[in-house]
């Protein structure tokens, strides 16, 4: 019990960043390291005890993660990226940064959610290929291949937003 | 001997900085005499710093009390069934003479838009509140698969409000019927035998209404509707327990979708 609590609980602020940047959404990013962790904890005993807790809860809060983004993209729920960028800020921008800001967000936001992922575990939260591939049950070379098509894709997404013009996709997209 | 060739592979590693630092040598050789791919690098490299920049904010804020691992942990000790049981023989003697008395008097109009709303909560709470076989279908463990049940049958996406830093807990839930279609029930209690009940069901009109007040013969309840859906929350208790707790169902229901 302790042992659990010794090892989970530094791990939170980590998986809320996951969380939010993939979720984008302060409330629905609680409510899921929320569930992640109800799960850890009803799960604990069934974890491999030499296995990495940092990779097993990433794991858990991923495929939670990715569940939720596909009933709401099948729900065609939209969360308008106006209501959120400024949520994601600590502090509030200055006119500049805000708009860089908001390019980021939007590129990311038009990557497609496998490559997201990817370019997040491992830019953001700094785990290494190995760990990653382990997180998204996907092999090590599949790892490395959307990365780098993330990262080329980023860089087209924000050059598209800089210079106004449409990129193939559209960087907003909105429903309503 | 040759150099081996660079691929992608290695200008990633080099990002990453995953790479020894004799690879590394060779790598940064390879890019001065490659001026655009070294452009491709510094790009990614701002892009990476950038990125890390705009995240590092939320892993430094304070861990709301949601998240609170003992807290967490705490919760999944406590018993799922309440000691109501002792309470509810009494409780369903009332509602055998009240309770059918008070729907009579609700089932007499037609009422329509909140009302309609209202009056099918107080229907199913009088039918299911009281009883002890099996008050909800789906038990509050299987949270998300409420969630996704309703948001099928209600085609729009429907949260499951977690209420328990109120002091109440999740106890599950079911599908109803209405007069206007299906609607999701959600039940709550206090773990002192208290329940109340939240139906949730798309409006006919889209957009938002103010929170009303009902009240019968055996419950009190307060009915609104956000973004099209409308919620009904009724129970037993006083309207001065029920209205903050509407209130803060709201709250939370204002930000999830």
């Amino acid at each position: 019990m302790t042992d659990m609590m010794r090892l989970i609980e530094p791990l939170i602020p980590v998986l809320r960043r996951y969380a939010r940047a993939l979720l984008r959404n302060p409330t629905d990013a609680d409510d899921l390291v929320q569930d992640c962790l109800e799960r850890a904890v009803g799960r604990w005993h069934q974890r491999q005890v030499d296995g990495d807790t940092r990779t097993w809860l990433f794991a858990i809060l991923h495929n939670l993660a990715v569940t939720q983004m596909r009933q709401r993209a099948r729900r065609g729920a939209h969360m308008p990226i106006e209501d959120t960028a400024e949520a994601n800020l600590a502090v509030a921008p200055t006119q500049e940064s805000g708009l860089r800001h908001r390019d980021l967000m939007s590129a990311l936001d038009a990557l497609p959610e496998e490559q997201r992922s990817v370019l997040l575990l491992v830019t953001v939260e700094g785990l290494s290929y190995a760990e990653t591939a382990e997180i998204l049950a996907i092999p090590t070379g599949t790892v490395m291949s959307r990365l780098s098509r993330a990262r080329d894709r980023m860089l087209q997404l924000m050059d598209g937003a800089e210079a106004a013009v449409p990129a193939k996709r559209p960087l907003l997209r909105r429903v309503k | 001997m040759t150099m081996r060739p660079i691929s992608d592979d290695d200008l990633q590693r080099l990002l990453d900085e995953r790479l020894d630092a004799a690879r590394r040598r060779e790598v940064e050789t390879y890019l001065n005499d490659h001026p655009e791919a070294r452009a491709r690098v510094d790009r990614l490299v701002a892009l990476g710093e950038e990125m890390r920049a705009a995240f590092a904010p939320i892993a430094a804020e304070p861990v709301p009390a949601q998240l609170n691992l003992s807290r967490i942990v705490e919760a999944r000790r406590r018993p799922q069934r309440p000691v109501w049981q002792a309470m509810a023989a009494g409780l369903l003697l009332l509602l055998g003479g009240a309770g059918g008395w008070g729907l009579r008097d609700v089932v007499s109009s037609a009422p329509a838009g909140i009302e309609a709303l209202a009056q099918a909560a107080s229907m199913n709470y009088a039918v299911y509140a009281p009883d002890h076989t099996r008050p909800v279908e789906l038990a509050a463990a299987d949270r998300d698969e409420l969630a996704g049940w309703f948001s099928a049958r209600l085609k729009r996406p429907v949260g499951v409000p977690d209420l328990s830093s109120s002091g109440y807990h999740l106890m599950g839930g079911r599908l109803v019927a209405t007069q206007q279609g299906p609607a999701g029930l959600l039940m709550y209690d206090d773990g002192h035998g208290a329940r109340f009940v939240m139906l949730m069901r798309p409006m006919s009109v889209p957009g938002d209404a103010p929170m009303q007040t009902h009240i019968s013969a055996t419950s009190n309840g307060y009915a609104w509707a956000q973004d099209g859906l409308g919620y009904s929350l009724v129970g037993a208790a006083d309207p001065v327990v029920l209205h903050p707790l509407a209130n803060d169902i709201r709250r939370a229901t204002a930000k999830k979708i």
